[in-house]
């Protein structure tokens, strides 16, 4: 495929897409709102004054988890939930005979969601700052163009491993249950709940052999300017996605032999 | 040289076999029994480059299982299949640019956008550029009367529009060969007349070869002269319409109204009595003698009112192969 035509369909696909989105802004703007876990664990946290005593401050913890709040906000992924139906409902199928990989207008999708939630995640830190503005910070240039690049390689992480997951739909209805199952450990060990520094140190080592810390912890960190391995980082994703990707390959191959266009 | 051949195609799935009720729930859970289902059978035939042809047989008789092996959709478990020049499953670009597959009941433009904007990805994905896109969305739109509908949402449009639109979309990138699995199921009868003249005037203009499945006769009959007929899997048919129509329809059905109800012996006369209820009948009548008889009918008994229709295919098929007259 010409660089032109890439261009493109990515083009047409992104506004389209968009377009699909803002019809239903309203239902966005709840998902976004049902996101605040973060704020939830601050308060929590705050409460305790667990904190000062395991090396972070309050105003530390207020960014941190202002920060894991926008990382999770465009790390989100569904693509699992919307494969399942389309497949029980036999969408797939017109997809399937077009000469585009299915998995980039599920990638549009994604993207265009996080287009539109954007606003409302900037109003929300809007009101955050508002209601606790000792917490207000400028983060360097550098540190949000590295947040940025941290948090687009997060998501990149997290849809590739839900979308491997998701190729268990061609063998199985309801292969959404997965997710949910994975979705403990992605609670506890992304640092979600909780920065991973205030993990004890064997839970946190063991934290950072799976994915999970480097799809909120690691960009929120970077975010709200605290000290991360920006180079093993990046290192640890992408061995996770050299890994993910042939397998993903691979099921997609033999999903797709074993695909028998359910409802149509 | 055929731009559809089908040697010895076969498919088998899997499926659950599970008894009704707790017992058999219960029973399924610790037990899982499967059994195997020979959905289509050491079937072949080939197309030749722009014929139409009608793909007829009853629900579950194999006919889209067949048309989802053909468009790469599912692996063939036995024999093979080649469509224009590809083997379908390897799903390479080049073929699937010269494919579409139209399913009545399932659809690929997008629900909530107007259709033009569906329109905008296919063009894009099939690489058709801008000014050459408009200009066939401009004329496919005239061939199927569509004009505004096209800037509607697709929510917002009737049954017809909608199924319009879709073939639209499966023929922007101007398919050679087009399997069209039940187009005009659910249309009305002017909507089905309207995309049935759409297809016919678009197999003519642009030399497509097409592979249609309905349940309506009337489409069948307006678009092909050459069908293949399935039944159980099995091809059993492969010929004219008009010999198929001989050897399964050699008779009309004669709906009738009458003033008092009446018993079965008062029509023998007629026709073959199919059903009785109060004061309607319905009758079965040969062809080369429907005229004749209607004028008895309506001479000799007290009608209120009287139509003359095929029975449905599935009824003829249904009944043909219980008296084995294709077997």
């Amino acid at each position: 495929m010409k660089v032109a035509h890439a261009r493109r369909i990515a083009a047409v696909l992104l506004s389209s897409q968009y377009a699909y989105m803002l019809e239903y802004r309203a239902e966005i703007v709840l998902w976004a709102l049902s996101g605040v876990l973060p704020f939830i664990m601050l308060g929590l946290w705050s409460a305790v004054d667990a904190g000062d005593g395991l090396g972070m401050s309050s105003l530390q913890l207020a960014r941190y988890f202002l920060a894991a709040f926008v990382v999770r906000q465009f790390t989100i992924v569904w693509v699992m939930y919307t494969f399942e139906e389309d497949n029980l409902n036999g969408r797939l199928s017109p997809y399937l005979l077009q000469p585009l990989p299915l998995v980039w207008r599920y990638v549009a999708a994604h993207l265009s969601e996080q287009a539109t939630r954007l606003p409302f995640v900037a109003m929300l830190v809007g009101l955050f700052f508002l209601l606790y503005p000792a917490a207000f910070w400028w983060p360097s240039v550098s540190a949000v163009l590295l947040a940025v690049l941290a948090t687009l390689a997060a998501f990149a992480l997290r849809f590739l491993m839900q979308f491997t997951l998701t190729m268990v739909c061609f063998w199985s209805e309801r292969a959404s249950a997965l997710e949910r199952l994975l979705y403990l450990p992605y609670l506890y060990l992304s640092g979600l709940v909780a920065p991973l520094a205030l993990y004890p140190e064997a839970v946190r080592n063991f934290a950072f052999w799976t994915p999970f810390p480097y799809m909120i912890d690691v960009p929120a960190r970077i975010l709200a300017g605290e000290p991360v391995a920006v180079g093993p980082s990046f290192a640890a994703m992408a061995a996770w996605a050299a890994v993910l990707l042939p397998i993903n390959l691979l099921l997609w191959r033999r999903g797709l032999r074993h695909y028998s266009a359910m409802g149509a | 040289m055929a731009i559809v051949r089908a040697q010895g195609l076969g498919k088998t799935y899997r499926v659950a076999d599970k008894q009704p009720g707790l017992a058999g729930t219960l029973r399924h859970f610790v037990s899982r029994r499967e059994r195997t289902i020979q959905a289509v059978r050491d079937v072949s035939f080939s197309i030749e480059p722009g014929e139409f042809v009608g793909f007829l047989g009853a629900n579950g008789a194999g006919k889209t299982t067949t048309l989802k092996m053909l468009t790469g959709l599912i692996h063939p478990t036995s024999g093979t299949v080649e469509v224009a020049g590809s083997v379908p499953h390897r799903r390479q670009a080049d073929f699937l640019g010269r494919i579409t597959l139209v399913m009545g009941q399932k659809q690929q433009l997008i629900w909530d956008l107007p259709p033009l904007d569906s329109l905008r990805v296919n063009a894009a994905v099939y690489g058709i550029e801008p000014a050459e896109s408009r200009r066939r969305i401009a004329e496919l739109a005239e061939m199927l009367e569509l004009g505004d509908e096209l800037r509607r949402p697709v929510r917002k449009l009737s049954l017809g529009q909608r199924m319009k639109a879709e073939l639209l979309a499966a023929l922007l990138h101007r398919p050679a060969v087009l399997f069209l699995d039940e187009p005009t199921l659910g249309l009305d009868v002017n909507a089905q007349a309207r995309v049935r003249s759409f297809l016919a005037d678009y197999n003519r203009r642009f030399g497509a070869t097409v592979l249609l499945t309905s349940h309506y006769m009337a489409d069948i009959t307006a678009l092909c002269p050459r069908v293949l007929l399935i039944h159980e899997g099995r091809l059993f048919y492969d010929g004219s319409l008009e010999t198929l129509t001989q050897r399964l329809a050699p008779c009309r059905e004669v709906r009738l109204e009458l003033h008092q109800p009446m018993g079965a012996e008062a029509f023998a006369s007629y026709g073959e009595v199919e059903a009785i209820e109060g004061r309607e009948v319905r009758l079965l009548i040969p062809r080369e003698r429907l005229t004749e008889q209607v004028g008895r009918l309506l001479a000799d008994l007290a009608v209120v009112d009287l139509s003359v229709s095929d029975p449905p295919i599935e009824d003829i098929i249904g009944r043909l192969f219980h008296q084995g007259a294709l077997a």
